[in-house]
């Protein structure tokens, strides 16, 4: 793993980290907060949620912290008026495009989602709410589906793919009709690739996951496997 | 294939050309051939024969698009170059009866109109002319000859120098100089390096692409071959929609005999160079034409995109080095190396180089397919290519770009066509769809149109395209039902901001500009709309 390092400076203070760390990495190394959503600590980066985009001098375009690589001598801003907005506008779709309704969520309290709209302000929505009606799937032994709560972070794709090797999520469908699936969109119950491990429920932002018998606020995840899992595959993880 | 053996053939078939007294072409491309123009080539062939006129006298040949579809069919005569319009099978003996002389005059159409005297055609130079389903017809044309000099006279890095010299920018949208992306391919460590033709084509409104393999697909071919060769690339894949059946049709045709004469495969020309060239289907999502999601898709994955950097450039297919490059752009390659960099780099303006072809649709006199050169000005397209809107109609606005671009009102028609311009107009350049909209179409309407050709075209990965091409859908469908409210206007405003901020792909990105130009360029229109509903 030995590389060059690097100096960079981040939100004016000079920071250093190792060739090929992403400004994330080194973000948090030094102790600078940057809100995440689908990035997890030790699966492949999704780029997807749009909440860590940070400016960097002389990028044309805000460029996603969790998968850009630093260089000598960037300089990096993670807070800034527009960033704000940009960010509160994001979890404000989120929220709008399904139904989050916290007080009877399973995760309510251990929610990444319902703790990102905190640290970042949210406190009403803008955007008419979607209300589409989606599916739960209760058809395996020991999980639950809740389509309304997810937020297609892909972590329970790229869990089952990259680590569990099962590769039973995916997703089906374009635009807001996107759905994760299991299989070939086959009830979970049913699926023969599943292994019912349990890691897609334990990395699930939201309430979309969970373990049956749980109730109202009662489904804290645990994410502890991971950094275990990396750490013995010979990966670093921040 | 040897170069002798490639100059044999073409010589063989220039001879045999030159025979003929005559020769009918008979456009058999997508759009003359739903009106029948295989029948008229079978017509013409009946009466030909009736008449004991023998294929040395007069050839009845199926060619490529001849441009002017809207007056379709068209057939165009060899050698005096005059052309019929509107032909039917039944004017077969109409048409035989005239040569010699002026075809009739309610079939007559004049060459010499703007609409093919303001052309300059590079990348077009052949269709019309040859059938695309015979190589002899391409080499005879002078086609693979290049290709040939190119791998007996010229190394990898001098190749790149003349594209490098072309000033050649990409067809596919973005104009990345393609010279830069060559020489990056070319240096990129890892092999096999792949190269892929980007065949997509998604954008309402063009068909550009799908033209030049109808019409002349040996000379994207060519380009393969040549690119290939620059940056050491031994795979290919062609990612073409599985809509286009008649390219995908004459594109397997000429791979097989390219194949069959030693152009593909290995040893190309007697030399060490080999390259394969696959076909692969898209299934019509228009995000597959962006770079990343084409090279998932290729890859057996769902076709979605993933940020850059790293570049396809530095890994692409299966993680290798990859060159990524538009049909028309693969089509302009062999005139460059055949006229040399210089050559083109004096054709168009400053920073845009060479030739673009345009597909003109909408309310316009003559629908169909342009090369012009950059620097062009969009009233010279419209007005004297196009032949203006039609009568009883009055200009409004011209759409380049697709659901990328934006709308263009007349003050700004006498804009240069290069990609600095149309971009500081918030437009782009684009793939080459040009939409012309007269007083009878809403603004708002229009851009709504596009939004909801984004929205359902996301992909859904990132979250501003997927909610906020829904969003920005449902507050322009309030402003044409009459409720929307001011800050309605607000929340758009911020929206198409936000969108084209942070979206993870040039879909989402790009999606806001209809809306964003017609905002900047007809916002008396939204205006009128928020008074209407009192709000
Ligand atoms: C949503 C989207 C759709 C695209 N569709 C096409 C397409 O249909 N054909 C194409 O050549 N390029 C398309 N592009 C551009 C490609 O990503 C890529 O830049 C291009 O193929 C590179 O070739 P060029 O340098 O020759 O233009 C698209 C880009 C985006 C963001
Ligand atoms: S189910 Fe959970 S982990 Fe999977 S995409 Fe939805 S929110 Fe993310
Ligand atoms: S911008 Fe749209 S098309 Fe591109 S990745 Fe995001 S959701 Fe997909
Ligand atoms: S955390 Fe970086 S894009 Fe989601």
């Amino acid at each position: 793993m030995a590389g060059r390092v690097l100096t960079c400076q981040i939100d004016g203070q000079d920071v250093s980290g190792l060739e090929e760390s992403t400004i994330l990495e080194v973000a948090r190394e030094h102790h600078i907060r940057i809100p995440t959503l689908c990035h997890v600590p030790g699966l492949p980066e999704a780029g997807a949620c749009r909440v860590c985009l940070v400016e960097v001098e002389g990028a044309a375009r805000l460029l996603p912290a969790c998968v850009t690589r630093i260089a000598e001598g960037m300089k990096v801003k993670t807070e800034s008026e527009r960033l704000l907005k940009y960010r509160r506008m994001t979890v404000e779709m989120l929220f709008a495009e399904r139904n989050h309704i916290c007080s009877v969520c399973v995760s309510n309290g251990h929610c990444d989602l319902q703790w990102l709209a905190q640290t970042l302000g949210v406190d009403h929505i803008r955007f008419p709410y979607r209300y589409p009606a989606l599916p739960v799937d209760s058809s395996h032994a020991r999980f639950v589906a809740d389509h309304n709560r997810c937020v297609l972070c892909l972590r329970c794709v790229r869990v089952c793919g990259e680590i569990e090797g099962a590769h039973t999520w995916d997703v089906m469908g374009r635009g807001a009709d996107c759905l994760v699936i299991t299989d070939l969109a086959q009830p979970w119950g049913e699926s023969a690739s599943c292994t019912s491990c349990g890691k897609c429920v334990q990395v699930c932002p939201t309430g979309a996951l969970s373990e049956k018998g749980k109730s109202a606020g009662e489904m804290a995840k645990q994410r502890r496997f991971l950094p275990y899992l990396t750490l013995m595959r010979g990966g670093n993880h921040v | 294939m040897s170069p002798d053996e490639i100059r044999g053939m073409a010589e063989r078939e220039r001879e045999h050309q030159a025979g003929r007294s005559c020769v009918l072409q008979v456009c058999t491309a997508a759009g003359c051939q739903p009106m029948q123009s295989v029948e008229i080539k079978t017509a013409l062939e009946a009466e030909a024969k009736a008449r004991g006129i023998g294929e040395h006298q007069c050839q009845v040949k199926s060619v490529g698009c001849l441009g002017l579809c809207g007056s379709g069919p068209l057939v165009r005569r060899e050698p005096d170059g005059a052309m019929y319009q509107r032909v039917t099978p039944g004017d077969a003996p109409a048409i035989l009866d005239s040569l010699g002389s002026a075809p009739p005059t309610h079939l007559f159409l004049d060459t010499r109109q703007p609409f093919f005297a303001r052309q300059t055609r590079i990348v077009t130079a052949n269709s019309g002319r040859i059938d695309p389903e015979r190589l002899e017809d391409y080499l005879a044309a002078g086609g693979y000859a290049t290709l040939a000099r190119v791998l007996t006279e010229m190394s990898p890095q001098e190749v790149i120098g003349e594209i490098t010299r072309s000033g050649l920018r990409g067809r596919g949208g973005g104009g990345y100089p393609t010279g830069l992306k060559w020489s990056t391919v070319a240096k990129s460590p890892g092999t096999p390096k792949t190269i892929i033709c980007n065949a997509d084509e998604g954008d309402p409104g063009a068909f550009m692409d799908r033209s030049v393999l109808e019409s002349d697909p040996h000379r994207m071919i060519e380009g393969m071959l040549i690119a290939a060769y620059a940056v050491g690339a031994s795979e290919g894949y062609i990612y073409i929609r599985a809509e286009y059946p008649l390219a995908i049709a004459r594109l397997k045709t000429a791979l097989r005999h390219a194949e069959r004469h030693g152009l593909l495969g290995n040893n190309i020309c007697g030399t060490r160079f080999n390259l394969r060239i696959e076909l692969r289907l898209g299934a019509g999502a228009f995000v597959c034409g962006e770079e990343t999601a084409l090279i998932a898709s290729i890859e057996g994955n769902r076709g979605t995109p993933r940020p850059r950097p790293p570049y396809p450039a530095e890994r692409g297919l299966f993680g290798h080095p990859t060159l990524i490059n538009n049909v028309e752009t693969y089509a302009n390659v062999p005139s460059i190396l055949e006229r040399g960099g210089e050559w083109f780099a004096g054709i168009g303006t400053e920073r845009s180089k060479g030739t673009k072809v345009f597909a003109l649709t909408g309310s316009i006199a003559n629908t169909g397919l342009i090369e012009v050169p950059m620097g062009i000005t969009l009233r010279d397209i419209v007005f004297e290519i196009g032949g203006g809107v039609p009568e009883g109609a009055r200009f409004k606005a011209v759409q380049t770009g697709g659901p990328s671009g934006g709308c263009i009102p007349e003050q700004y028609l006498n804009t240069p066509v290069d990609y600095e311009s149309l971009m500081s107009l918030g437009s782009i350049m684009g793939s080459g769809g040009m939409i012309i909209m007269d007083d009878s179409s809403s603004m708002i309407d229009v851009a709504r149109y596009f939004m909801e050709f984004c929205m359902t075209e996301s992909c859904g990965k990132c979250i501003p395209c997927r909610m906020g091409t829904v969003e920005m859908h449902e507050l322009l469908g309030r402003f044409l039902n009459g409720s929307a409210a001011k800050a309605d206007l607000d929340l758009l405003e911020d929206l198409c901001e936000m969108v084209k901020s942070t979206s993870l792909c040039g879909l989402g990105q790009s999606a806001p500009n209809p809306v964003l130009t017609t905002l900047r360029y007809f916002r008396p229109e939204y205006d009128a709309a928020l008074a209407a509903g009192g709000r």
